[in-house]
């Protein structure tokens, strides 16, 4: 009978809600009555600078004061981080140089393949001759555990989110070709370092770093009568290769509203001919080839590169473009789609690409301008944004207050897959979008509430999360303090009345609220369940 | 078909939000009414070679750029020979299966087909065959979407199915497409324990209406018009029998969906391995196999739903075709025409459609890679117009024909 009320409990709610279209409305008196507003700006800040808060950093946040903790988060050199780099020790290739991975990882020989194809080896002598662990593939398989370890266990939390935002920016595929060996020194070399830097130096960065010219083929790009000298394309007319040069203004800086011609794409492709790799799969190193490059003059976006420029012809081109009014106004608005909501409010794009100008693009200085906004306090950026897969998957482990080694971290970055999102497996140099329409689907859904049964039922076994610990101290015989519990810790006490009902109902499911035998009521909450019920909640696919 | 019995089978609480707002029994009934045309497309990712699939016996350049690769001319009663389809043109001998649908005329090949882009890269040419514009990355939605958002309102949320873990390029916009890995498993998975699954559909049930809220929704009841209409459980017709693999069990399950009467009308496939740059062999080998189980697959869906074909069109896909001369690994590499089929009702099939550029050398593009006669979009927009009723302008912007329709329909 209990069962029977309990679901027409739920369910009136569902018959209203299945009405006509309503806009998005937040009760206030389910929201500011749970927090007061200064407690409000701290759970905003976790959920937007953070990969979602664990137990107890809203405390911790608010024995420091809101602003003192985003200042370190804004420095992260000043933030200890030992016990994530322990538990990052035992992946070796993280560290390793491009060429030593080149010499430990070998390509595999084309005449194996042809052997099994042929019939003349079977898989398993394949195996055995170039076994698993050496292969290039374990390269990008350890960067996603490290990812997982890093955005799950860090207390380096806003860097992690930004060097997420930038290698997102500035994509590479890492299942093209050489990318395989590259992608791991990328982010190690190109992104990390200046992911609260300054702009410009990113783009220096990734326009110089093998994995870019690899990936967008400019390391192919040469004069138009250059022919190749020698090596397996000896005799080839190579010619202008206009991807890297598209996309550096469409993706990178100008924005493909930026004001830029077919014309300018060419001139810059034709300034960044001779940046190539030297031997690609012995030293994989930059270089600049005098011979591949056009020393003839070049007009961009309306600067003129005199001749005879070499090298610093491309310098030249990052600089004229970085100082772009079209890219201030571009980086703002991603920025802002990423801290602040899918529908970016025009005037906090026009500050924030009013700081890019005046700083020459400092990155701590355009965050900042964002976390002081009244725009990113305002009610309508309050839980607006979806989270993305990778952010859903890292921000359950966290708020279950678990930690993973690096299989758990390779099983995480598997379920973010099976949830949308490959890591560094975006194919377009778009990268994956940062809006909801994208990753909101069926199948995807379905895959958040399946990760987030198994995670909270402990089926991911190198990954640990605690919950007798997450409801200690409440008393297990009533499952009504559990799920207060549950839902303080977990969305912080931000459910919506109606997510509340339903969960209260489920309370009086016997399969959650197993009976005891003895008379004295209910014992034994079945906490998995419910936690997983949390998690899979509409509420806490929100940031 | 769902009735209102299996209905009320679904459990107390669906019961309830139904009995107050019967938007599904609605959506079934209207779904039935929908005209019933179904467009399936399959991607060969990787770049298939066009040139193996339908062999130009005809050409003599064919044989001069593939001595160890090169299939052997049909010949009359010799099996394990490229298979003649009209005296200039034969099929690579693992597509077999095909034969009988070519003789009854119900399948079309279109050759020389590709982008008017020159990019040699999978990433890029998929992105533009995926979206619809050539050349052009900023395309927010891809162009299957907008052949469904074209096409009056048909509220099933199974209009728009992608088979795989992540809703494909050319499905992405705002038309609700549901991707599933397979029809069996797109459920909540809590074993037996059916309180899971109802809590998470009551979670997502009532509450604001907003994209999250209202594709948890659509999921809930596109789970349990699967459930109802027992899907899964539909077995193969006539005697069908779909190869193993990615193709097979995608085409599988898109003829479950097709005759459990879900409402679908446009579904999409996936089929990975066509990028032989090396040993990819001749009448048997690596590329013969991945062609046994294409040609297998197709004929299998064509099979299984019998005279259902009538109102169903298939049409393959791939970014690129592959060079005319194989390289010194016994491959290919990236070329630019390639070859494309059509399948099913209404297609004028049993030949070869599109002007043949030839292989002598002056008539390749850029010296060594087949040439496109025919937009990949002339041949999409006929097939969506023809076969949908889908207007062809907003389906490709910007494209002009420059050349008149190929008459693929009747």
């Amino acid at each position: 009978m209990l069962l029977v009320l309990g679901a027409l409990a739920g369910c009136s709610a569902a018959a209203g809600g299945a009405g006509p279209a309503q806009p998005r409305v937040v009760d206030p008196s389910a929201v500011s009555a749970a927090q007061p507003a200064a407690d409000r700006q701290i759970l905003h800040a976790l959920n937007r600078l953070t990969y979602g808060p664990r137990p107890g950093d809203f405390e911790r946040v608010r024995a420091i004061g809101l602003s003192a903790w985003i200042d370190r988060q804004l420095r992260p050199q000043m933030i200890d981080d030992s016990a994530t780099e322990r538990a990052l020790a035992e992946l070796t290739t993280l560290r390793m140089p491009i060429a030593e991975l080149l010499r430990e990882f070998p390509r595999p020989d084309p005449k194996l393949r042809e052997k099994i194809a042929r019939g003349e080896m079977t898989r398993q002598e394949m195996q055995e001759r170039y076994p698993m662990e050496k292969r290039p593939f374990r390269i990008a398989a350890e960067l996603q555990a490290a990812k997982v370890i890093r955005a799950v266990m860090s207390e380096r939390q806003l860097e992690e989110v930004m060097v997420d935002f930038w290698f997102n920016h500035f994509n590479v595929f890492a299942g093209k070709g050489d990318v395989r060996w590259y992608v791991s020194a990328y982010e190690r070399e190109a992104i990390r370092p200046h992911a609260l830097g300054t702009f410009p130096d990113l783009v220096r960065a990734t326009a110089r770093h093998p994995a870019m010219l690899f990936y967008l083929d400019n390391w192919l790009s040469a004069r138009p009568d250059f022919i190749v000298p020698a090596g397996p394309n000896r005799g080839r007319n190579a010619g202008l290769n206009e991807n890297y040069a598209r996309e550096l203004m469409e993706l990178h800086t100008l924005g493909v509203d930026g004001g830029y011609t077919q014309r300018d794409v060419t001139e810059v492709a034709r300034a960044f001919t001779g940046w190539t790799i030297d031997r690609p799969q012995i030293d994989g190193r930059f270089v600049f080839r005098p011979l591949m490059h056009d020393g003839g003059e070049k007009v961009v976006v309306g600067h003129r590169i005199p001749a005879g420029g070499g090298q610093g012809d491309g310098e030249r081109v990052i600089e004229i473009l970085t100082r772009h009014p079209s890219t201030a106004r571009f980086l703002a608005t991603k920025l802002v789609r990423r801290f602040v909501s899918d529908t970016p409010p025009p005037a906090l794009i026009a500050r924030v690409a009013a700081t890019y100008a005046g700083t020459g693009g400092d990155i701590p200085a355009m965050l900042r301008v964002i976390f002081e906004s009244r725009e990113f306090s305002g009610e309508d950026a309050y839980r607006a944004k979806i989270k993305k897969p990778f952010e859903f998957v890292a921000s359950a482990v966290r708020a279950l207050g678990g930690s993973t080694d690096a299989e758990g971290g390779s099983a995480l970055a598997r379920a973010s897959a099976e949830i949308g999102e490959p890591l560094y497996l975006a194919q377009p140099p778009t990268g994956y979008a940062d809006r909801a329409d994208v990753w909101v689907n069926a199948g995807a859904l379905l895959a958040r509430m399946n990760f987030a049964l198994a995670l909270a039922s402990g089926r991911y076994p190198h990954v640990t999360v605690e919950l007798p610990a997450l409801v200690a101290g409440t008393d297990s015989r009533s499952p009504a303090a559990v799920l207060d519990h549950l839902l303080a810790t977990i969305v912080a006490n931000e459910a919506g009345p109606e997510t509340r009902g339903v969960l209260a109902a489920q309370l009086t499911d016997p399969q959650i609220t197993r009976l005891s035998t003895d008379d004295r009521g209910p014992a034994n909450t079945d906490v998995a369940k419910l936690a997983a019920l949390v998690i899979g909640s509409p509420e806490f696919q929100r940031r | 078909m769902t009735t209102r019995r299996t209905f009320l089978k679904a459990g107390g609480c669906a019961l309830v939000a139904y009995a107050a707002a019967p938007r599904f029994l609605l959506r079934t009934a209207r779904a039935a009414q929908a005209n019933g045309k179904v467009l399936v497309a399959v991607f060969q990712r990787g770049a298939v070679d066009g040139l193996s699939m339908v062999m130009p016996h005809g050409e003599a350049g064919y044989a001069a750029g593939r001595p160890s690769i090169g299939l052997q001319p049909p010949k009359r009663d010799e099996a394990d020979r490229a298979i003649d389809l009209d005296g200039f043109f034969a099929f690579h001998p693992a597509l077999a299966p095909l034969v009988p649908l070519w003789e009854n005329r119900a399948l079309a090949v279109i050759h020389a087909c590709g982008s008017p882009d020159t990019t040699r890269s999978h990433f890029d040419a998929q992105d533009y065959m995926e979206t619809g514009t050539p050349g052009v990355k900023s395309t927010s939605d891809g162009w299957l979407a907008r052949a469904v958002k074209t096409r009056p309102a048909n509220p099933t949320p199974f209009r728009a199915v992608a088979m795989g873990p992540a809703l494909p390029r050319t499905l992405q916009g705002d038309v609700g497409a549901i991707s599933m890995q397979s029809i069996e498993r797109f459920d909540v998975r809590a074993g037996s324990d059916g309180s899971v699954r109802r809590g998470f559909e009551s979670l997502y049930e009532q509450g604001v209406r907003d994209l999250l809220h209202g594709t948890g929704r659509e999921t809930f009841e596109a789970v349990k018009m699967l459930r109802s209409v027992n899907a899964s459980h539909i077995p193969p017709a006539n005697g069908a029998d779909y190869p193993r693999g990615q193709l097979g069990e995608a085409l599988r399950q898109i003829a479950q969906l097709i005759k459990a009467s879900v409402g679908l009308e446009v579904a999409f496939a996936d089929m990975q391995g066509w990028d032989t740059h090396v040993g990819q062999g001749a009448e048997r080998g690596q590329l013969a196999l991945r062609f046994r189980e294409f040609g297998g697959a197709l004929a299998a869906f064509a099979l299984d739903l019998g005279s259902k074909m009538a109102d169903v069109v298939v049409i393959t896909m791939s970014e690129f075709g592959r060079t005319v001369a194989e390289n010194g690994n016994r491959g290919t590499d990236h070329g630019h025409a390639t070859a494309m089929l059509v399948l099913g009702g209404g297609v004028r099939g049993g030949r070869v459609y599109g002007r043949w550029p030839g292989l002598a050398r002056h008539q390749l593009f850029e010296g060594r890679d087949l040439a496109v006669t025919t937009d990949f979009r002339t041949l999409f927009s006929e097939v969506a117009t023809r076969h949908l009723g889908a207007p062809a302008a907003p389906l490709f912007p910007g494209f002009r024909a420059t050349q008149p329709s190929l008459g693929l329909f009747a």
